[in-house]
């Protein structure tokens, strides 16, 4: 009979080998699913994980769709290390693509230096409220904000739909739900010729660093792995729980606000009643990947947004339905909880 | 009675009826100590599960039970990582819920577009016929029924019976539980199991009768709606009838808000069962007594018998 035996200390080797370990059998989970589909396993596997990456361009595409997977997912990586629940990331997203779209809209075709920052300013501010409503409510009257934060995330959605096809529509638009192009200056710099690599992707590295010197380097980030981890010592050293609350709803509403500016100032150039495909919800999965590590979180940002980009291309070359990609980012995230056991658990016969 | 209000109030009881399953098996899962965030994909599975098969055979009971059964399947993913393998509640109920949607609209792609005669109404004799009540109380489908005898059962079992006992005594202390030679896993099994197939058949009722017909990511966070009426209820099984009710009253304002003169955006009227989630955790949560009270002690904690 197979048995788990608690360890005396967690496993360090298996804390690296189970993410690796979970990759791996969710490539042989892939393939028993293009069999069931129907699909030659060989060429959907090239499609799937080599093609997307055979080109400069298709590398580029990569860093376009892990930019905003590494800025969400490092900073809900630093709230779940302090047990804070911010679910909704794909709100505050959307609420910082809104309100850094209104600043590029009120000066449209201004060519000031400024409307850019202001855009970003305005983006991660928006993102900070709309993740400051369960932060003030889980402070305030103890609500769970798992719920209501994804509760906003249906909110902020119905919100840019009757805001693109009402107030911020393209008035020379023939009534699509779309809003007017950006101007010039209120578009990111892109930093590859013949790509849509833009200056996201360095503010992602920038975050990444960042992240990683809160967590290990400052007292706010020992604070909040402390009361993550304990909560009653957290409480014994002083550590106000309110105050993490909040700092961590911020960060994690400010970096989603930030991701959803660069893809309306970036690859999309305008706002549209959908702008995400879901990366406020793929990050969640990106930050347990990466061991909500801000290190591990830049890996595991690229391998995601493989899965994304080897969707598009099995979509293109083979027919295959698109939620192909969600299938596989579900069972990447079952497997990686199942592996985990290895690092606290040895597993016995007897 | 007048014609509009009589539509009115049938239609707030089939959009009350997946809430009240979903969310009456999330019930028992919490109270056995165990918080499944995944109702969403597993309401999303029984859906295109039931849609599949009563299109495919043409048999509404097939239907169901294939509704039913996938919600077991995917609960069954969620007890067996969180109950056999230690992993954390929280991150298993989201990874099962974006599961479900990639799952559901891989499944249930070419089924888009394709309708469906939904339940019909069961004619009980004599009851039914009768004016106005026989229209209002007795003339609705199997499931619809059922909804209310799965509540009134649950409510039972948990009161009255000494099943009822052993799930609440694994759920307020684990470990208490277990000393008396409670199998507290087998029960967090079995609690975990009952929920998905309930969450199941909430899903099933939505693509078979409340649409009907398959829409990808139909169930547009009704799996999250019912986790916050478990908390509206305070873990009671009565009260989340009433909230149940209560929601599908208010999603109903959405779609007939045009017709009663209310002129606002289609959009703004749609966040309403959103919004008022939040305001009616805000009202229930404040009182942190109450749900101290009334909360199962246990809920989210991982349990190894060794520890």
């Amino acid at each position: 009979m197979i048995a788990l035996q608690r360890r005396a200390d967690p496993s360090r080797l298996m804390g690296y080998l189970a993410p690796l370990l979970a990759l791996g059998i969710t490539l042989l989970a892939g393939l028993v699913l293009f069999a069931v589909l129907g699909v030659p396993v060989a060429a959907a596997f090239y499609a799937f994980f080599i093609e997307p990456v055979s080109t400069l361009y298709g590398l580029a595409e990569l860093g376009v769709k892990a930019a905003p997977l590494i800025i969400i997912g490092v900073a809900l990586s630093i709230g779940f290390r302090a047990q804070v629940w911010n679910i909704g990331a794909e709100g505050q997203l959307i609420l910082g693509a809104i309100t850094g779209a209104a600043v590029a809209l009120v000066f449209y075709e201004n060519d000031g230096w400024y409307v850019l920052p202001l855009m970003i300013l305005a983006s991660v501010l928006g993102g900070m409220a709309w993740a400051g409503i369960p932060a003030l409510l889980k402070t305030r009257f103890n609500v769970n904000e798992i719920l209501t934060s994804l509760m906003l995330t249906y909110v902020a959605a119905l919100l840019l739909s009757w805001l693109v096809s009402g107030p911020m529509r393209d008035p020379d638009g023939f009534n699509f739900p779309e809003s007017r192009l950006f101007h010039d200056a209120a578009l990111l710099p892109r930093i590859l010729q013949g790509t849509r690599l833009h200056a996201g992707t360095l503010v992602a590295l920038g975050i990444v660093l960042a992240g990683w010197v809160l967590l290990s380097r400052t007292l706010l980030g020992f604070a909040l792995k402390v009361n993550g981890a304990a909560p009653r010592a957290g409480a014994y050293a002083a550590f106000s729980q309110t105050r993490l609350i909040w700092i961590a709803m911020l960060m994690g509403g400010g970096c989603a606000g930030l991701a959803g500016l660069f893809e309306v100032a970036g690859p999309i150039g305008q706002l549209l009643p959908s702008i995400s495909p879901g990366y406020g919800f793929t990050a969640i999965i990106v930050a347990f990947l990466g061991r909500l590590h801000p290190l591990g979180v830049l890996f595991a940002g690229l391998v995601m947004a493989l899965t994304y980009l080897g969707g598009e291309t099995a979509q293109i070359t083979l027919n295959l339905p698109l939620a192909v990609t969600g299938v596989f980012q579900g069972l990447l995230l079952f497997f990686l909880l199942a592996t985990d056991v290895l690092i606290n658990y040895r597993v016995v016969f007897k | 009675m007048n014609e509009t209000v009589m539509l009115t109030i049938l239609t707030i009881v089939t959009a009350a009826t997946p809430l009240v399953y979903a969310a009456i098996g999330e019930l028992v899962v919490e109270r056995s100590g165990v918080l499944n965030l995944g109702v969403e994909g597993m309401m999303l599975g029984g859906a295109v599960c039931s849609f599949a098969t009563a299109h495919y055979t043409g048999s509404a009971a097939l239907g169901i039970a294939a509704g039913l059964l996938a919600g077991v399947l995917l609960a069954l993913i969620f007890a067996f990582l969180t109950l056999s393998l230690q992993a954390s509640q929280v991150a298993t109920g989201l990874a099962l819920t974006i599961f479900g949607i990639g799952l559901s609209a891989l499944i249930g792609q070419p089924l888009v577009g394709i309708a469906f005669s939904g339940l019909p109404s069961l004619h009980i004799p004599w009851l039914s016929d009768l004016p106005l009540i026989g229209r209002l109380l007795f003339s609705h489908d199997v499931l619809v029924y059922g909804s209310f005898l799965l509540v009134g059962l649950v409510a039972w079992c948990l009161n009255r019976t000494r099943a009822g006992l052993v799930l609440r005594s694994v759920g307020d202390s684990h470990h208490a539980a277990h000393a008396l030679g409670i199998h507290v896993v087998r029960v967090r099994y079995l609690a975990t199991l009952f929920g998905g197939a309930c969450a199941g058949l909430g899903g099933a009722y939505l693509s078979m009768v409340y649409t009907p017909m398959w829409v990808e990511n139909m169930s547009a966070g009704r799996g999250w709606i019912a986790l916050a009426l478990v908390v509206f209820a305070v873990w009671q099984p009565g009260r989340l009838l009433l909230g149940a009710y209560l929601f599908g009253g208010i999603s109903i304002l959405q779609l007939h808000g045009q017709a009663l003169g209310i002129n606002v955006p289609s959009q703004l009227m749609s966040m309403l069962p959103y919004v008022t989630t939040i305001l009616v955790l805000v009202l229930i949560s404040r009182d942190r007594g109450r749900i101290r009270r009334n909360a199962p002690a246990s809920i989210g904690q991982a349990f190894h018998p060794t520890t």
